[in-house]
């Protein structure tokens, strides 16, 4: 499936990207950090601390093992600090 | 109910006048506004603030929602602004209206716990020497569990 990953503030600045879409098979949210890790060293760098990180499945908040069937957006970004 | 997500600054009072117009039903009318903090050592040049724009709105409707459904709320208004602040700027506000006080102070302080940690927003704080991302902090969380009872 073809799936559009954003990041924000850290995460995004340690990818180096803000958005990028991507082919993938990955079943959930987990196996699709772990496929990006494996493809190059700066996603294994912006999510070694997984706990550090939080993601969204189209537009809202999932855990690590959200299921990725019919999902068109992923979003990869730190706690949130708003208000 | 209002939200608006904006990078030009607001006037309270103004906000506060469109959200009650001519209504009558109001008895009590609530609102908080967040400002930047300069540092502790006051060497703050600026604060950015980033969202997340297609999650923004979908994520501040749903925290409102779910105040209303909580408190008896007759008006409710949320505004935060994005893009580079100085110390002293207003970062955004909430006002909640009811027929009687409690409502519309507990439903602020509601929207206000959920906006520090579940709605798409993130700071950095820009100094002299650097540019830091600013932590979420423990205690937001902590505040979010008193209203699971």
């Amino acid at each position: 499936m073809t799936l559009d990953i954003l990041y924000f503030a850290w995460v995004r600045e340690r990818v180096g990207t803000h958005k990028e879409t991507v082919e993938t098979s990955a079943a959930t949210v987990a196996d699709l950090l772990a496929e990006l890790q494996s493809r190059e060293e700066r996603y294994a760098l912006a999510f070694s601390d997984l706990s550090a990180v939080r993601v969204s499945v189209d537009q809202v908040l999932a855990d690590f093992d959200a299921s990725l069937e019919n999902a068109r957006e992923v979003a990869i970004f730190p706690p949130m600090t708003g208000g | 109910m209002a939200i608006s997500v904006q990078k030009e600054d607001f006037d309270l009072g103004q906000a506060v006048r469109g959200l009650v117009g001519e209504r009558t039903d109001i008895g009590a009318l609530v609102t908080f506004t967040g400002l930047v903090r300069d540092t502790a050592d006051g060497t703050l040049e600026a604060l950015e603030l980033e969202h997340y724009p297609a999650m923004t709105e979908k994520a501040l409707k749903e925290i409102e929602a779910q105040a209303q459904e909580r408190w008896n709320l007759s008006a409710c208004l949320i505004i935060h602004r994005v893009g580079k602040l100085e110390p002293g700027d207003q970062i955004m506000m909430v006002a909640t209206g009811s027929a009687h006080r409690r409502d519309a102070f507990e439903a602020a302080e509601f929207l206000m716990d959920f906006l520090k940690s579940r709605a798409p927003f993130w700071k950095k704080e820009h100094t002299a020497s650097g540019a830091d991302w600013v932590d979420a902090r423990e205690s937001d969380e902590e505040a979010l569990e008193r209203w699971q009872r």
